[in-house]
């Protein structure tokens, strides 16, 4: 009885040990290049790539399965920010990039269903049941999982309105 | 650029530059009181910070100085009614801004009397505490009136945190055209001096000096007579050259003191007030009027009648004009504020606010505009620039949409003060390159944040979801543990009870 409680203590803490040895010694390493293009992108999850989520994304890019225009929501900047980043040439012209877009809400349209409220992935619907609802502007990031899923088509996507906060002097013609 | 090569640079005579100031006749006209327009639009955003939340509603009726719109967070000052009357709507109107896009405003219908709201009356507004005396100065809504428009009792408060010993009160006034100060400080000396010495107190500051250029010898004059009674308080011309104004270069002058880059006023001990906040700080103090109005000049080539004239905030440019006799000829081009760094507006059916220091109909003549040329590297505006930066490279980076390397040259220390591009032989848009350089840079950093925020929520409603899930776990257990228990209470009642039946047989 003891012989065996001992052979199997032995047995278990050796292999143990060796696969803590072997864990640390024979680590296959992430590729750090995908990290950092994860780190570029918007990290909502949204699946418009068609990957599971951005890291899938990510490491498509890196492998070069994937376009780095696959991402709606980063646009062209993100794409050109990426296609620098792997020393790729990236053809932007493509893009049907008018700027950033958010989900708008046609208040006359709106049933109070919640579909919507359910697939953000930044929680940005505010609104109960059967309450007219409404996107927080700073809180949408443009990913558009929202627009098919209502029933009354009363989600849009809009181009983000420029207040006076937000207003770029335009550059000044070249000479 | 070397330490000592920026040290002469500052010291050195070559900064800056003279423009021809334009201030006279407008300045040496008595100060005219504007009456009150039918109607004021109160823009909620007439300061540095967020912009103040209105707390009237529609159809309400309001005294001049009652307050319509509360500051809110910590950087935000409060607007007051500038006349007496009803409020007619809250909402959007062309804001007194280049882009001519529009921006909240509460509109008031004059009911003509201009009657004050009954304000209290401080016996010794001398005898307050620091603290006192910005708490009533921020109630006021008072803001830097210089241009700057940022929280007048923020700076205050600042100022007795971070030790100050040197309160810089501002009435160079270096922009061409303009001469609003100058009058207040010939007609206002003593308020003005007032207001010096409550700003005194509330920063802790030992000693004040007064920068005015030398231009304006009665302005000096004015000062220094209403200030002859206050050994701490000393009044001190400065040679006339723009940007002159700029708080850096007048800190340089007046103290000998430089604000290193990335650093702020109050890093090297000292404060600056303009001297229309020193008046504004006055009449809030010791009369508990808030600022309502100020003092603004109307000048340019098609101006009937130009000075210097006191406006209700919120009135329109176009009721401005019409006042003082319409236009000369026509205006090329509307102003808000000085020619070097003021606004052009889109139309005239704008409202002052609290930083209009002056509106400007220039004639085709005074808006002639060149045609920018190729730069032939001549230096001019590298040695008109105040800060010792290098626009012709900065500029050739921004223009290739290398906003790093212009960043690095130095972008961030630009006041876009303009000389650049009033020097330059070549007409081109120097300070309208860096205005637009660091727009754009703004909005990458607005950009970055958003990234970021978007990866928290995102990962907030992840947390969300999983406790959710969670919680209806743990209820649909408890309810499948009552209704175990239930079912096995019954069960034993019904065996107890079918015991008792078995026994009632029993007994029968």
């Amino acid at each position: 009885m003891i012989a065996a409680i001992l052979s199997l203590t032995v047995l278990g803490a050796a292999l143990g040990i060796i696969l803590g040895v072997a864990n640390k010694f024979l680590q296959v390493e992430g590729n750090p290049v995908v990290d950092e293009i994860l780190a570029m992108m918007p990290g909502s999850n949204c699946g418009q790539c068609g990957f599971p989520g951005c890291s899938g994304a990510a490491t498509a890019i890196v492998d070069g399965s994937a376009a780095p225009t696959c991402c709606p929501p980063g646009g062209k900047a993100l794409a050109t920010a990426i296609a620098a980043k792997l020393g790729i040439t990236v053809d932007v012209s493509g893009m049907s990039d008018d700027g950033p877009k958010i989900a708008v809400v046609a208040e006359e349209l709106c049933i109070g269903c919640c579909r919507c409220a359910k697939v953000c992935p930044t929680d940005a619907f505010v609104g109960a049941a059967k309450q007219i609802h409404n996107v927080l502007r700073e809180a949408c990031t443009g990913c558009s999982s929202c627009i098919e899923k209502c029933p009354t088509e009363a989600l849009a996507m809009k181009p983000v309105p420029v207040t006076l906060q937000h207003w770029v002097m335009p550059k000044p013609a070249v000479a | 650029m070397g330490f000592m090569n920026l040290f002469k640079h500052f010291l050195g005579d070559d900064w800056g530059v003279h423009p021809d100031d334009h201030k006279r006749p407008a300045a040496d006209q008595p100060i005219r009181k504007l009456p009150v327009p039918p109607r004021v639009h109160l823009m909620l955003s007439q300061h540095v910070g967020a912009p103040a939340r209105p707390v009237v509603l529609v159809g309400q009726k309001v005294k001049k100085g009652e307050l319509i719109a509360a500051a809110q967070g910590n950087i935000s000052a409060p607007v007051h009614a500038s006349t007496s009357g009803v409020i007619s709507a809250i909402g959007e109107i062309t804001a007194p801004h280049s882009s001519g896009l529009p921006g909240m405003a509460i509109s008031i219908d004059a009911d003509g009397e201009d009657a004050w709201l009954e304000t209290e009356i401080v016996a010794d507004p001398y005898g307050l505490s620091a603290a006192d005396i910005a708490t009533r100065v921020a109630a006021a809504g008072v803001v830097g009136l210089g241009g700057a428009t940022f929280p007048s009792s923020v700076k205050l408060n600042l100022g007795r945190r971070s030790s100050i010993d040197t309160l810089i009160v501002n009435g160079s006034e270096c922009e061409p055209y303009l001469s609003c100060d100058d009058r207040l400080m010939r007609d206002r000396a003593d308020e003005i001096v007032g207001g010096i010495r409550l700003m005194l107190i509330s920063t802790g500051a030992g000693v004040a000096k007064v920068g005015i250029e030398d231009n304006k010898p009665e302005a000096i004059e004015a000062m220094r007579s209403a200030a002859a009674r206050f050994d701490n308080i000393k009044i001190m011309p400065v040679p006339a050259r723009y940007p002159m104004g700029s708080d850096r270069q007048l800190i340089v002058e007046l103290t000998g003191r430089e604000v290193p880059s990335d650093a702020r006023a109050a890093d090297v001990g000292v404060i600056v007030h303009n001297v229309g906040t020193a008046y504004a700080v006055h009449q809030a103090v010791c009369y508990g009027r808030p600022l309502v109005s100020r003092l603004m000049t109307l000048n340019g080539g098609a101006a009937t009648t130009p000075g210097n004239y006191e406006v209700p905030l919120g009135t329109l440019v176009s009721d401005l004009v019409a006042f003082t006799g319409g236009y000369q000829g026509e205006a090329a081009r509307l102003v808000m504020g000085g020619p070097m760094m003021g606004a052009v507006l889109p139309h005239a059916r704008v409202p002052v606010v609290k930083g209009t220091s002056g509106i400007l109909l220039l004639d085709a003549g005074e808006a002639a505009a060149c045609e920018p040329e190729a730069c032939i590297r001549c230096g001019s505006c590298v040695k008109a620039c105040p800060m010792g930066l290098l626009p012709l490279e900065m500029s050739a980076r921004i223009r290739n949409d290398e906003l790093e390397g212009a960043v690095d040259l130095g972008l961030s220390d630009c006041i876009a003060c303009g000389c650049c591009a009033y020097v330059c032989p070549s007409h081109i848009p120097l300070v309208q390159y860096f205005y637009h350089a660091k727009g754009e840079l703004s909005a990458q950093q607005r950009a970055t944040l958003r990234t970021e925020a978007t990866k928290k929520m995102a990962l907030q409603r992840q947390e969300r979801l999983e406790r959710e899930a969670r919680e209806r776990a743990e209820a649909a257990a408890k309810r499948k543990a009552e209704r175990a228990a239930a079912a096995a209470a019954a069960e034993a009642a019904a065996a107890s009870a079918a015991v008792n039946t078995e026994k009632q047989g029993e007994t029968a």
